[in-house]
């Protein structure tokens, strides 16, 4: 009974990342885009969580979602043309070439192709066992001041690298005048 | 233990990569194309945590997504910072149509 809620909670979900994703994947409209990806987030951090993962679904709702998508849709804002006098009736259009559709289509099932093949042919042997419920956030923290020290510092440094990075480029809209 | 099998988490993340990069390819707007990078760096994490299902002393998957995350968070403040410097620069977000070094 167990197994069977999970597994509807997991097909639900993933059911709605991909259709958010084809929703992106087919929308004319940026902002339109920009939400369904709110919602691929969301339905990503379920399948997060039903794979054991709590602490790494908490933050990729507020990274992901409350971070980068925020941002998203400021550079949405921020890139609107401010020279055509006229309302346009379908704002955020982006246009889209008939080969690239073609290109993009074939790559992208093609890939799939090639990776449900790989997927379908490999057995992987899994020696340790499932994930218990047990909470992850101890084992992320102990393994995290231990063994990943170093990448944890590096990360604070190409963050604080990013944050300044992105300030000046940003602030600096300008420079001629 | 009756779980959901690890094949399923994969096929979920490889079609969100695919559809990530076909978004990739076909929008014609440098945040259209952001967004797809975004789902395509989600589709990865799926499955590094679906492996990571299988490590429960260590969880070096989910150490390794949290390190996925932290630098897609870095690349899209950067990528963005660009993108508006660009679009004060050639008041275009049309990558095609940025095809020269000076204006």
């Amino acid at each position: 009974m167990i197994f069977k809620m999970e597994a509807a909670a997991f097909y639900s979900f993933s059911i709605l990342a991909i259709a958010s994703a084809l929703f992106i994947l087919f929308s004319r409209n940026l902002i339109y885009g920009a939400f369904a990806l709110f919602l691929a987030f969301l339905g990503v951090a379920a399948l997060y969580v039903l794979a054991g993962a709590d602490f790494l679904a908490v933050t990729q709702i507020m990274v992901y979602v409350g971070g980068i998508l925020v941002l998203l849709i400021f550079g949405i804002m921020l890139t609107q043309k401010a020279n055509n006098n006229t309302v346009s009736d379908t704002p955020n259009k982006v246009e889209v070439l008939p080969s690239r559709e073609i290109a993009g289509f074939l790559a992208g099932s093609g890939l799939f192709l090639f990776l449900g093949y790989i997927i379908l042919d490999a057995r992987f042997a899994m020696q340790g066992e499932v994930i218990s419920s047990n909470s992850t956030i101890r084992t992320i923290g102990v393994e995290l001041m231990t063994s990943h020290l170093l990448p944890f510092e590096i990360a604070a440094i190409l963050l604080l690298v990013a944050l300044v990075g992105a300030a000046y480029l940003a602030l600096n809209r300008n420079p001629a005048q | 233990m009756n779980t959901i099998p690890l094949e399923h988490y994969l096929f979920v993340a490889a079609a969100l990569f695919c559809i990530g990069l076909a978004i990739t390819i076909t929008k014609r707007h440098f945040i259209g194309m952001l967004l797809g990078i975004e789902l395509m760096l989600n589709a990865v994490n799926i499955n590094l945590i679906a492996f990571s299902r299988y490590d429960p002393e260590k969880l070096s998957g989910q150490l390794f997504a949290l390190f996925v995350i932290v630098v897609a968070a870095a690349e899209v403040t950067v990528a963005l910072a660009i993108i508006l410097r660009v679009f004060g620069h050639y008041n275009t977000v049309d990558p095609d149509k940025v095809s020269d070094l000076k204006k």
